[in-house]
């Protein structure tokens, strides 16, 4: 009852001077309005980051060389062969599926059509383990990597870049390739992009006939990936696969390995850095402007006590508590603010959308982070209310009924 | 003692003080404002407080009032010990016990003469309704009852004051404490003002009038002149003709 007779005078005392009020929120709104952003930001990033990793793979384990160190010095970027891959695949007890990946950029050409496109030597396992589906023809298969066969399976875009010739049509012709002449045995269905990723774009053959083939006898793998049937799995793989390269490769336990085993989300981690330094830096502003924005609260509040240091003095003499008037103060505080935060909830998701359309992030404002930070704005009031509502309760009646 | 126990718990009495005295310390000086006043005032009675600037009439007023505590004596008012009370028990006091109109009006500028009447009922917790009829009810007692919806900027210093009669008087106090409520009016409102408390004490509302003006103190039936914070005099009034 009496509450309700408090927030109606507070609000009456905020409406009363509606342009002073809302400029003593605009600080409240730029912080809550940065948060919502912020977080917006994050949960679209998040999502997206959620997305590629499925895309690529959750299950996929890549192993890169890495640095091959001896006695502290560096001796320059190690290999991984193909021995490694066997062995992979050997001594894993069928836990892991294996392929080793050996890439370049080469010329293509298809009648007068020619196109520069990355070329992937890989095994037939590969495209189980991104799950690819034909669009036409076959996958190559296991006795054509050992055959060093001249088959290749092109990806989605393919066909695209050579003339726009129907899948179906293209599938049994020949493609050169830097040269050398290729059948070409299957087309993959569309997988969209995963990072840095575009299988879309790339034309697989076997691995040993890119080696032998088109390499010219190179035989480092640019990555060798191994995959799991599950997620929980991974770890075991992940100890499994560093068992064998270490082995492989002569690394004593306790040794730094020269190789590097990555899962997909790892592998994303790094492009996220750039969005996780925005997001600081959002939160470094939301963190100051809420702070700049408290203070700009107790300001006007500090204000508006002295102000009405009158009405107090009259509020005292006709009975009202030391906490009555704390809450009357209190509450016109916490009003102030929660009315910032609505405007910068607002504000954020204008702003959120914003980041949308013109950087094309993907945002998302959740429902919990309004909450969040409507809760967070009250509790900015509360807190930089608090001294002026203490001052307001604190005066002396004699004193507040006498000033002028 | 016994025997003052009793006279002290004497439903007749509205105000008893023994030995009430104030002290300010200003700087290295001490400023003795009111010293030892011992005063009863009783149910019904109506008491102009006077004393020329300095004399603790105000000093006296606000203890009385329970704005402010003694630093030494006791007060009784209404049957109750209030000397000793905290800020908040003090203000549950004044909201019940007392009712103020002082010489500025003292009105919320921004609220309706309804409004400004219900304030002590809302902080006596009374529910709305209720708030409005006994608001009402004490404003067409004032004469007002057609400026219920009317701001205190909108009306007369007459009007303000009688708004601020009516709020003093919208929690039946058992005390309305004036403090020069003709101070800020001219002569002829004066007199209406103080025929409306003339009235109100015929009803039987006990009223302590703070006043440096004789010719308003003779409204009152009994004068208490203070003095360097003393009783000088202490007197009934002559029973006079009321001149309006």
């Amino acid at each position: 009852m009496l509450l309700f007779e408090i927030v109606m005078v507070a609000m009456g005392a905020v409406r009363a001077n509606v342009l002073r009020s809302v400029l003593t929120t605009l600080g409240i709104v730029i912080g809550i309005a940065a948060v919502i952003t912020m977080v917006a930001l994050g949960e679209g990033a998040q999502q997206r980051v959620q997305e590629e990793i499925n895309r690529m793979g959750t299950t996929i384990l890549t192993i890169r060389p890495g640095q091959q160190m001896w006695g502290g010095v560096s001796r320059g970027d190690a290999q991984l062969s193909v021995e490694d891959a066997i062995a992979l695949r050997a001594g894993s007890d069928g836990l892991l599926k294996v392929s080793p990946e050996q890439q370049s950029r080469m010329q293509v050409t298809y009648g007068r059509y020619n196109s520069n496109t990355q070329i992937m030597g890989v095994w037939p396992e590969y495209f189980e383990m991104y799950d690819h589906q034909l669009e036409a023809g076959r996958f190559f298969d296991q006795g054509e990597v050992q055959g060093r066969r001249r088959v290749a399976v092109l990806g989605y875009n393919v066909p695209e870049t050579l003339g726009g010739t129907p899948p179906e049509l293209l599938v049994g012709s020949t493609v050169q390739i830097r040269g050398i002449i290729f059948e070409v045995v299957g087309i993959l269905e569309e997988k969209g992009d995963a990072a840095w990723i575009r299988p879309d774009d790339q034309i697989f053959i076997p691995q040993s006939t890119a080696q032998y083939r088109v390499m010219g006898g190179r035989d480092r793998l640019n990555s060798i990936y191994a995959s799991t049937e599950t997620p929980e799995e991974l770890d075991q793989a992940f100890a499994a696969i560093d068992g064998i390269m270490r082995r492989e490769h002569r690394i004593r336990v306790g040794e730094d390995a020269d190789f590097n085993i990555r899962n997909s989300a790892d592998l994303l981690e790094t492009r996220n850095e750039a969005n996780q330094t925005f997001a600081l830096l959002l939160a470094g502003i939301a963190a100051i402007s809420l702070i700049v924005g408290g203070i700009g609260i107790m300001n006007i509040m500090l204000v508006s006590v002295t102000e009405r240091t009158r009405e107090i003095g009259v509020r005292k003499a006709l009975g009202a508590t030391k906490r009555a008037i704390m809450t009357q103060f209190l509450v016109e505080a916490l009003f102030l603010c929660t009315l910032g935060g609505l405007l910068g909830v607002a504000a954020g998701y204008g702003a959120s959308e914003l980041v949308t359309r013109m950087a094309e992030w993907d945002t998302s404002v959740a429902p919990e982070a309004v909450f969040t930070a409507i809760g967070f704005s009250a509790a900015v009031g509360l807190f930089f209310g608090l001294w002026p509502a203490r001052r307001a309760a604190m005066l002396d009646p004699i004193d507040a009924l006498r000033y002028e | 003692m016994k025997a003052s126990d009793e006279e002290r718990r004497n439903d007749a009495v509205i105000i008893r003080t023994e030995g009430l005295t104030k002290h300010y310390v200003l700087g290295a000086e001490t400023v003795r404002a009111v010293r030892q006043i011992d005063l009863t005032i009783e149910r019904g009675e109506f008491v102009a407080i006077m004393g020329p600037s300095g004399s603790g009439k105000s000093t006296f007023m606000n203890m009385i009032g329970c704005l402010d505590t003694p630093t030494a004596g006791k007060y009784w008012l209404n049957g109750q010990l209030v000397s000793d009370l905290s800020d908040d028990q003090l203000a549950r006091v004044r909201n019940r016990e007392i009712g103020f109109v002082f010489q500025t009006f003292n009105l919320l500028p921004r609220a309706t003469a309804l409004h400004n009447v219900e304030l002590p009922l809302i902080y006596a917790g009374v529910g709305s309704k209720e708030r409005r009829r006994r608001a009402e009810e004490k404003l067409e007692l004032v004469g007002l009852a057609d400026r219920m919806d009317h701001k205190p900027p909108e009306m007369s210093g007459g009007q303000r004051q009688r708004v601020a009669v009516a709020r003093a008087l919208v929690n039946e106090p058992a005390l309305l404490l004036a403090d020069e409520p003709t101070g800020n009016l001219d002569s002829v409102t004066s007199e209406e003002i103080m025929a409306q408390m003339e009235t109100l004490n015929e009803n039987g509302q006990t009223i302590v009038l703070v006043t440096h003006e004789h010719d308003i103190a003779a409204h009152a039936r009994r004068q208490v002149h203070l003095k360097d914070g003393l009783v000088e005099q202490d007197f009934l009034n002559e029973p006079v003709e009321t001149s309006a």
